[in-house]
């Protein structure tokens, strides 16, 4: 085992110490680094997080499971349907209940959706992370066609709450299929655009080729998954290991690298999003009839201890329930990707430079209400 | 034709002829500073308009077009928020040194604004030494910028200070080597005589491929010295918020930030004076036809015309290009740029000594 954050001596912490973050451009959210310098040198790095807890777990114990939902679209609020999508997972496994073909295909189909969207957004602000201010508006720009979509189906662009215990709050719109099929079209002409952008600048490569390497040790060690994890040539995608919703029906590659650096965090993001326009493209045509919602009494889980886990567009999300068979969980608690990928950082971007913490940090895809809760 | 040096002639003798020559002196100072500071704000706060529609073009937007036709007011109105806004005292800095910095930042823009030739007569002071006056004056910026990052009393700033004053210490050599080529062909660093120079053909024609050489390392040098575009790393938002002048606000940073526009112009003006013939029209060797068209287009046109093009040359690799990192910054210009312009210099001599540029 690798020294701790613990472990850093304190002699060194009277040393240049700034704090990026909590209010700083490069965050992307309240986090803050605790970050000692040596001239432009990182000397070491501290995350300190828990600016933005809200006690999403505890709050769960006081709600039903239709209920507490809502609450994790507040968490990853860039992959607010996967979030729904695993507590709702999870309370069915419990419950010992399968939904409908056609409720796991649209399930599916508003996961990659969302994890497109999400893509699209870290591409947008790792582009201003490095100084391209311009990714933002072509991230954005297209971005706004998935939340259209979102927005005609659920009613809402962001934090839709539409994949609840037993199904889907409602049927799609009826325009659903014919707009995610011009959507993809859309965006398989616009994805080679971000690469000209971005990712072929001689600059860009510069900045993140060999910085921040990971070995896939350490990505094991610290339980690092999703994309970050997958740079490092760690298989973690759990559409693969372990298959749910609409997965097991559709052929898709999982994206791996073994450079371990930035810029193989990049590209492997870069590539999910042509594979979940693949994914999409299987299942938008196929979508069978069938009810939206089952028939259930009530949803309880009986007495036990229940886990499920999905892929969200930043890693693994398990959702762990303790329930004594009433209508609310005992006690929750939800694996949350970020977390886990926060803290590697001082053992990847420690003796880099400051502009490299930030590109870095920036690969790793934060979202910080996912971290706190 | 289209000559100012008549009209400015006719003013300062109906100055001389009207008052005693204390005052004629005075008063033509007076209005030459007053002008120049009027050209100055104007200019800059229609760089800064044309930078964001630039950049609005670049990324799928519209740009300001709210305030007046096209948003042509935006920036004015930009400005009276500036100036209304508080001005905020920062607790513990070294306030002497911290109020100067913005000013001696905008004197050093505005000095070398003095001695660039917009037209045939209209050009504040002809000096001998013009090249040499705008490369020590603009360089007296930095110092404005180190003094702003120490005297913030921010480590943010600190950080911005002194990465603005490595990198401007060192790209100031590759400006000064470019210039140099210039001035080798042109014999001269009187700025007017440097244009006469170009009668004949500008020099990214006259020069063969070393003038061209030359003139794309002055504008990497260029930007790099302004502290813009891929460049950007004493301000470097997303790693230091703003660099050097995070604790400025209202008016002071207005300063910072209209001086960092001038020095652009400045830069795109010098590029334009030495590489593409200044206020000279395009000419195409024996088209004659061709030729007295292109005089007829008023040599302010001209100068104006291939500053904006370069201006927008800079905006454009700004708005594209990521930023770099401090040692690729410095290794950029030690392991590149430096070897590069001394070779060519070299072959430059040659080139000018045995009289084989055209």
């Amino acid at each position: 085992m690798e020294e701790t954050l613990l472990d850093i001596d304190l002699k060194d912490r009277e040393e240049y110490i700034i704090n990026m973050g909590p209010q700083h451009p490069s965050t992307h959210g309240v986090l803050r680094f605790e970050t000692c310098l040596q001239g432009e040198m990182v000397k070491y790095i501290i995350p300190h997080c828990g600016y933005i807890h809200r006690g999403i777990e505890k709050m769960s114990e006081s709600l039903s499971y239709p209920q507490l939902v809502h609450l994790t679209d507040r968490m990853d609020y860039l992959s607010a349907h996967m979030n729904n999508e695993a507590v709702a997972l999870c309370v069915e496994k419990a419950m010992e209940v399968e939904v409908t073909d056609r409720v796991k295909y649209i399930r599916t189909i508003l996961a990659e959706l969302s994890r497109i969207a999400s893509h699209q957004l870290w591409w947008s602000a790792f582009g201003m992370d490095l100084g391209a201010l311009t990714t933002f508006f072509y991230g954005l720009r297209d971005r706004e066609r998935i939340l259209d979509i979102f927005e005609e189906t659920t009613g809402t662009r962001l934090i839709q709450t539409f994949i609840t215990p037993g199904g889907l709050m409602n049927d799609v719109h009826p325009n659903f299929q014919k707009r995610v099929r011009e959507f993809v079209t859309y965006f398989r002409k616009k994805l080679p655009e971000y690469n000209q952008l971005l990712t072929g600048n001689v600059i860009f490569q510069e900045r993140t080729k060999g910085i921040g390497y990971m070995s896939k040790e350490v990505a094991i060690s610290y339980g690092v998954t999703g994309p970050s994890g997958r740079g490092s040539g760690f298989h973690c995608d759990i559409r693969k290991l372990a298959p749910y919703s609409a997965y097991p029906f559709v052929k898709f590659n999982e994206i791996t690298a073994t450079e371990g650096d930035t810029f193989a965090r990049y590209w492997v993001r870069m590539q999910e999003m042509s594979e979940s326009l693949d994914i999409i493209d299987q299942l938008v045509d196929n979508i069978p009839q069938g009810d939206y919602m089952l028939a259930l009494k009530a949803i309880k889980a009986p007495k036990g201890e229940f886990y499920h886990s999905v892929e969200t567009a930043r890693g693994e999300l398990g959702v762990f329930i303790v329930s004594d068979g009433g209508p609310n969980p005992a006690r929750i608690k939800y694996r949350t990707p970020n977390f886990s990928n926060l803290f590697v950082i001082n053992k990847i971007a420690a003796g880099h430079k400051i502009a490299d913490l930030v590109a870095i940090s920036g690969s790793l895809d934060l979202v910080i209400p996912d971290i706190d809760r | 034709m289209y000559d100012f040096a008549p009209f400015i002639d006719s003013y300062t003798s109906y100055l001389n002829a009207h008052f005693s020559p204390f005052w004629a002196g005075l008063i033509s100072m007076v209005s030459l500073g007053v002008a120049l500071l009027l050209f100055y704000a104007v200019l800059g706060l229609y760089l800064v308009y044309a930078e964001r529609k630039v950049c609005a073009q670049m990324q799928n937007r519209m740009g300001p077009n709210r305030v007046g036709p096209m948003g042509l007011f935006q920036t004015i109105a930009d400005l009276i928020k500036l100036l209304l806004k508080e001005l905020i005292y920062i607790r513990n800095a070294d306030s002497f040194l911290f109020n100067i910095a913005p000013f001696i930042v905008i004197v050093a823009s505005i000095m070398a604004i003095g001695s660039i030739p917009f037209a045939r007569g209209l050009q504040a002071v002809d000096l001998n030494i013009g090249v040499l006056y705008i490369l020590a004056i603009s360089s007296m910026g930095v110092i404005g910028v180190l003094i702003a990052g120490w005297a913030s009393n921010s480590k943010y700033s600190v950080i911005g200070a002194m990465r603005s004053g490595a990198q401007v210490i060192s790209y100031e050599l590759s400006v000064g080597l470019a210039l140099l080529c210039a001035i080798t062909f042109a014999g001269s660093m009187q700025l007017s005589e440097i244009i006469a120079s170009q009668q004949d053909g500008w020099w990214i024609f006259k020069g063969h491929i070393p003038a061209f050489v030359a003139f794309v390392i002055y504008l990497i040098a260029g930007t790099a010295e302004t502290n813009r575009g891929p460049f950007d790393l004493a301000e470097a938002e997303s790693e230091l918020t703003a660099g050097f002048h995070t604790e400025y606000s209202g008016i002071k940073f207005a300063f910072f930030f209209l001086a960092e526009y001038m020095n652009m112009f400045v830069i795109a003006a010098l590029a334009t004076t030495l590489f593409l013939g200044g206020w000279l029209p395009f000419h195409l060797y024996n088209f004659t036809a061709f030729n007295t068209v292109m005089d007829y287009i008023p040599p302010v046109f001209w100068f104006f015309g291939k500053t904006a093009f370069v201006i927008y040359v800079m905006m454009w690799f700004k708005w594209t290009f990521p930023r770099l990192r401090i040692d690729q910054l410095l290794a950029l210009e030690w392991k590149y740029l430096l070897p590069i312009s001394l070779l060519n210099l070299l072959l430059i001599s040659f080139l000018t000594l045995m009289q084989w540029h055209f």
